[in-house]
């Protein structure tokens, strides 16, 4: 049976994946894609510890699920900002590649 | 056999997302991603968490990639994919990444209660969706109005911004 070590294990090594795309990648998709992988991570994690937790009736802790459900639902908004974002950005510059947008560098 | 499918489900969710950062091409990207959320999907279903595991393929690789999809067809990304890579910078930032899953996997380990198994779950007459409403609705409620807010605020943004007058 895997425990929760073997959960979390995993959740962080994809936590770690998303993090090297944000930072090794220069395409403003595919960092967003990574963003949404270490998102990811976090509600595994949160999903193991919920099953860990058992309450007193024998049932998982929902309270954790629910934040779970919070989670994907404020990802999804952030999603269709983000993307409405990186196209009026693609209007306006003819580019999603991050070290072509230096506009605002000091 | 539980066993068995965590760690298959959990070395394709890993080598999917592996495909993501690795792929130049935008659209190989996405299609890896579609497969890392069903794999975590399953990972949800073995964790006995099944309505998580149904919206997580309805939300992640249902709409939230559709969107990714649509705009990458929008998008023509074709010039991206012939940029090289710093050959130095990467050798550091792999570096930096290796120490991190490290440390991440030496403080799992020293957790004391990383070995546990997972408790038995008792057998109630009631399923997985309706404790979550339950707890949705009665604990949860204000936070549950004030999340429909915000779908309304980024709903009425994503508008806004891709007017075309947008100066």
């Amino acid at each position: 049976m895997p425990t929760l070590g073997d959960y979390l294990l995993v959740s962080g090594l994809l936590f770690s994946i998303g993090l090297a795309g944000v930072l090794l990648r220069r395409n403003l998709l595919i960092i967003f894609m990574s963003l949404e992988l270490m998102l990811n991570a976090a509600n595994l994690s949160l999903v193991a510890f919920a099953r860990h937790s058992v309450t007193a009736f024998g049932l998982p802790d929902y309270n954790a699920q629910v934040l779970v459900f919070f989670i994907i639902t404020v990802a999804a908004a952030e999603v269709a900002v983000g993307l409405a974002i990186i196209v009026a950005l693609y209007r306006l510059r003819q580019t999603t590649h991050v070290e072509d947008l230096n506009g605002m560098k000091f | 056999m539980l066993t068995i499918l965590f760690w298959a489900f959990s070395v394709l969710m890993l080598a999917a997302a592996i495909a993501v950062v690795v792929f130049r091409n935008p659209v190989n990207s996405a299609m890896s991603l579609v497969l890392s959320f069903l794999a975590l999907a399953a990972l949800f279903i073995t964790l006995d968490a099944f309505f998580i595991g149904i919206i997580q393929v309805l939300v992640y690789a249902g709409a939230v990639m559709v969107l990714f999809l649509f705009i990458i067809m929008l998008l023509d990304l074709k010039a991206e994919t012939r940029r090289r890579l710093n050959i130095a910078a990467l050798a550091g930032g792999l570096a930096v990444l290796g120490g991190f899953a490290v440390l991440i996997t030496q403080i799992i380990k020293s957790l004391p209660s990383s070995t546990d198994h997972f408790p038995t779950l008792a057998r109630t007459g009631y399923s997985d969706g309706y404790e979550i409403g339950m707890t949705l609705f009665t604990d949860f409620n204000l936070p549950f109005q004030i999340i429909g807010v915000l779908l309304l605020v980024s709903t009425v943004g994503v508008v806004t911004l891709s007017r075309r007058s947008l100066r």
